[in-house]
């Protein structure tokens, strides 16, 4: 098992997300944004930060680097991709997730500790080795100006009845306004998740949690079942 | 090359915070009876063929999902 962690000009979590992927136990190497091959890569991060400076979007410039052509084949073919955060965004803009991710509601850029409920339909369970974890509440930091979570009312309806809600903000926590508490989603194949809160700041017991392993195990998994 | 100018705000029913916040901002600064404000962006380029100016703005400039857009030309072409 081996992760690939993209870096674009203005990324700045991909170094503790390749941190994280060591912690799951995987190797894992960063790929530079102008990298236009994926060889011998079995699970992708898209980290968060900045891409781009963030110009014109968040994640609108990135979508159009060659790291992430790859990264649309690589997930067509049903590799795993976790977004974080800005990678999110990224995918969003690349229409590999539904949705888009606005202004917070309250125009303020949030960072605190919250908790997640995850949610995993025994449809993106793996057949084995990885345990179910339905319902299960995760304690993970999120830091974000744009994070909230936004799509038509009937695709809102349509990701909730395909299970395609991946993660939601614990009663009251919703930080940034996001539609129906969503946190994360993931495809309909169920190999490409992102959300806004930041699972790779949550795997040493120093900082307080290690809920977010269970993220990056999630999509691990959910690439070995596709 | 002829110029063109595009502007892009968020879609009708879409929450506008940054439009939200001037709206409540001028009330203290003695302007009333203002409602509805919304704040996008505009570009400006120039551009040798203006028909592809709006695969431009579905694929890059705005985002169709969340954004409407207007391409106006410049110099006084049609």
């Amino acid at each position: 098992m081996r992760w690939g962690v993209l870096q674009f000009p203005g990324s700045c979590d991909e170094r503790d997300a390749l941190a994280a992927c060591a912690r799951t136990g995987a190797e894992g190497r960063l790929v530079w944004h102008e990298e236009r091959d994926l060889e011998g890569i079995d699970a992708v991060v898209v980290p968060g930060g900045f891409s781009y400076g963030d110009y014109l979007r968040a994640g609108a410039i990135a979508r159009f680097s060659p790291a992430m052509e790859a990264v649309s084949e690589f997930a067509a073919a049903g590799g795993p991709v976790l977004g974080i955060c800005n990678g999110f965004q990224v995918l969003c803009e690349a229409g590999l997730l539904p949705g888009a991710l606005l202004l917070n509601e309250s125009m303020r850029f949030t960072c605190r500790q919250l908790e997640l409920i995850e949610e995993n339909p025994d449809r993106f369970h793996s057949p084995e080795g990885h345990k179910p974890i339905s319902f299960s509440t995760l304690s993970i930091p999120a830091k974000h100006g744009e994070g909230r979570f936004w799509a038509p009312e009937e695709v809102l309806d349509e990701l909730e009845a395909r299970g395609q809600v991946a993660y939601r903000y614990a009663p009251g926590q919703n930080p940034n306004g996001s539609a129906r508490d969503i946190a994360g989603v993931r495809n309909e194949g169920g190999n490409v998740v992102g959300l806004m809160p930041h699972p790779e700041h949550a795997v040493d017991p120093l900082t307080g949690s290690t809920d977010g392993l269970r993220v990056f195990e999630a999509v691990a998994a959910a690439g070995v079942a596709a | 090359m002829p110029r063109a100018r595009v502007l892009i705000r968020p879609k009708e029913g879409i929450l506008d915070p940054q439009g939200k916040a001037v709206e409540r901002a001028l009330p203290a600064l003695g302007f009333e009876g203002i409602e509805h404000v919304h704040v996008g962006r505009m570009v400006e380029l120039d551009v040798e063929d203006p028909a592809r100016l709006g695969e431009l703005c579905e694929k890059l400039l705005a985002n169709p999902l969340i954004e409407d857009y207007e391409i106006e030309q410049l110099d006084g072409a049609a």
